[in-house]
């Protein structure tokens, strides 16, 4: 029987920073995360103890060192924040790793105010910086130079549910489903054909199948298996194959509709062969057909376009949801799933105010034919990056939303109170509740644990396991009646 | 970790609404037309310019904020290998 659904995304930000000769990203990420002035300050550690990226989702473990800061790193390098988001320094980039949210419209909401949290610090960095330098950041994924960094989906999944039948009916959809969910790049890299315009920012920089790797030989299925909650009931699948998206339409379909494949194949009621021969060739190949009409090969000898492929997946989701009760947000995501793929089949640039990678490139198409360019311009990579600025008054994303170009799901306010709000039905509330109301006192977090230093007493840490549980209807009464952490713990322990 | 803070820090931009000076233009697209056919043809070219006016001024309000020497800036940007 399916789970609820849980669903969160890590978003990998590019940065730089104009005028500075001696730019250094490390140093500008650790500037940037800690220029952040939004949330009460408190020196909070992110608790490694609970994480092992090491474990493989096949059942094995794999060698490697586990990453554990020092604790003056850590501090400086980790923010946990009172919309129960972690804001963080990852490798050579700023990350923002929204709160879990139970439904995709709160997803928008939430990975929406990571833009505008970055947005809030950039400005607040570029201050600290010395006069002329500013500091840019870009929601994107690759340099075009051969360096890219990721987007992250995750979605709680039944521990019950094989990862050999997860494999089989992922990789066709995840290998498609970038038809509605690619955020548009010019040109291509990683010794990829050469080609104008594709459709992923990402697909180019897929090498294998399955694997645990996310930085060398990138696989389109992870393996990770790290589930961040009670583990004997679930796993956390990693989807590292997505785009970062900017229009909210987009990632309001691409995690809508990828949480109820998911549904649907821990309720067996995928039940099509639609295996590709080479899903490594198949995710290039259609990242690289703009007119969404290639035909790839399946490994029964039969042809299909990805639209088909997902027509295909779109009926079982049909009759699997038909067949059972669903939450309010399944049927309006199975409706612009439908819409979506009927436009794709008709005219994708139909879509030029819905989907990224059609938004970007009808603005490229209108830019050249104004200026007479053509797509080796350097102003055309310019208007491919500047889609993706944070700024409001830069970023071409914005411009568009502004002049009503980019259909939009949720309101400004609601983005804007998500900032230092944390979704109110999972964990993340308890999370940031606990850092809102005792800052001082929290001494370290991670997804599923949250410890306290209150004076001279042990550092106690409260086990999160069940990501629905600690939502404000479980545990506000409780937080309401604990004036402090001492209060807390003996109210806990009642 | 302390940072010294700039004192004045200016207000953020709008992001979805549309300030004044920058009007939307009326959305093209005639579903739900209650026109009478006849006038079919001049509707068709008063829309036709009527989208073009629209992609001119957002071509503009493009190209206005459009990073200067676009060519040195693309190729200064180089990131890291992240995940």
């Amino acid at each position: 029987m399916a789970i609820a659904s849980i669903m969160g995304t890590e978003i990998e930000y590019g940065i730089m920073v104009k005028n500075d000769p001696d730019f250094d990203p490390i140093s500008s990420c650790v500037l940037l995360v800690n220029a952040y002035s939004e949330d009460p300050a408190g020196e909070i550690l992110w608790d490694y103890d609970q994480e092992n990226p090491l474990a493989d989702a096949r059942g094995f473990q794999v060698d490697g060192e586990k990453y554990t800061p020092n604790q003056q790193e850590n501090i400086a390098r980790n923010k946990t924040l009172i919309n129960g988001a972690r804001y963080y320094v990852d490798h050579a980039h700023p990350e923002y790793s929204c709160p879990e949210v139970t439904n995709p419209r709160d997803l928008v909401i939430h990975e929406k105010a990571g833009e505008r949290i970055v947005e809030i610090s950039r400005r607040e960095a570029t201050a600290l910086l010395p006069a002329g330098a500013t500091m840019l950041v870009y929601k994107n994924n690759s340099d075009r130079k051969g360096n890219s960094y990721g987007s992250h989906e995750n979605y709680l999944m039944d521990r019950r549910t094989s990862f050999k039948q997860i494999v089989e009916y992922l990789l066709p959809f995840l290998t498609t489903r970038q038809i509605y969910s690619g955020a548009g790049k010019v040109g291509s890299e990683n010794r990829s054909h050469p080609c104008d315009y594709q459709i992923s920012q990402r697909a180019d920089f897929f090498e294998t199948e399955v694997a645990l790797d996310t930085m060398v030989k990138r696989p389109i299925i992870n393996t990770r298996d790290e589930p961040h909650a009670d583990r004997e009931k679930y796993r956390r699948l990693h989807v590292i194959v997505g785009d970062s998206n900017m229009s909210e339409y987009t990632i309001y379909l691409r995690n809508g509709v990828t949480a109820i494949v998911l549904r649907m194949i821990e309720d067996g009621a995928i039940h099509k062969d639609l295996v590709l021969r080479d899903p490594v060739k198949a995710i290039k190949q259609v990242s690289h057909d703009v007119s969404c009409k290639l035909e790839l090969q399946l490994d029964n000898g039969k042809k299909m376009t990805a639209v088909q492929i997902q027509a295909e997946l779109l009926d079982l989701a049909l009759s699997y949801t038909a067949s059972r009760g669903n939450p309010p947000w399944v049927s309006d995501v199975l409706d612009k799933w439908a819409d979506a793929l009927e436009r794709l089949e008709r005219d994708p640039m139909e879509l030029c105010e819905k989907i990224d990678w059609v938004i970007k490139k009808s603005m490229i198409d209108r830019f050249m034919e104004r200026k007479g360019l053509d797509m080796q311009s350097p102003q055309v990579s310019m208007l491919d990056l500047q889609y993706h600025d944070t700024r409001p008054d830069k970023g071409l994303y914005y411009v568009l939303e502004r002049q009503g170009k980019a259909v939009r799901i949720v309101t400004d306010e609601e983005i804007t109170a998500a900032i230092h709000t944390p979704p109110a039905d999972t964990r993340a509330y308890f999370r940031g509740e606990c850092l809102r109301r005792y800052p001082a006192q929290v001494f370290g977090v991670n997804w599923d644990s949250i410890s306290f230093a209150d004076g001279d007493e042990p550092v106690q840490r409260i086990m999160m396991a069940e990501p629905l549980k600690g939502s404000r209807s479980h545990v506000e009464e409780l937080l309401d009646r604990s004036p402090s952490v001492e209060d807390l713990m003996a109210n806990l322990k009642v | 970790m302390q940072f010294i803070r700039n004192e004045k820090r200016e207000e953020l931009p709008l992001y979805g609404a549309a300030d004044s000076s920058q009007k939307q233009k009326p959305k093209e697209g005639g579903e739900g037309d209650s026109e009478a056919q006849a006038d079919g043809t001049q509707k068709m070219a008063k829309k036709g310019e009527e989208l073009k006016e629209d992609m001119d001024s957002l071509v503009d309000e493009i190209d206005a904020v459009l990073e200067e020497n676009a060519e040195e800036f693309v190729k200064n940007y180089v990131q890291r290998g992240g995940e």
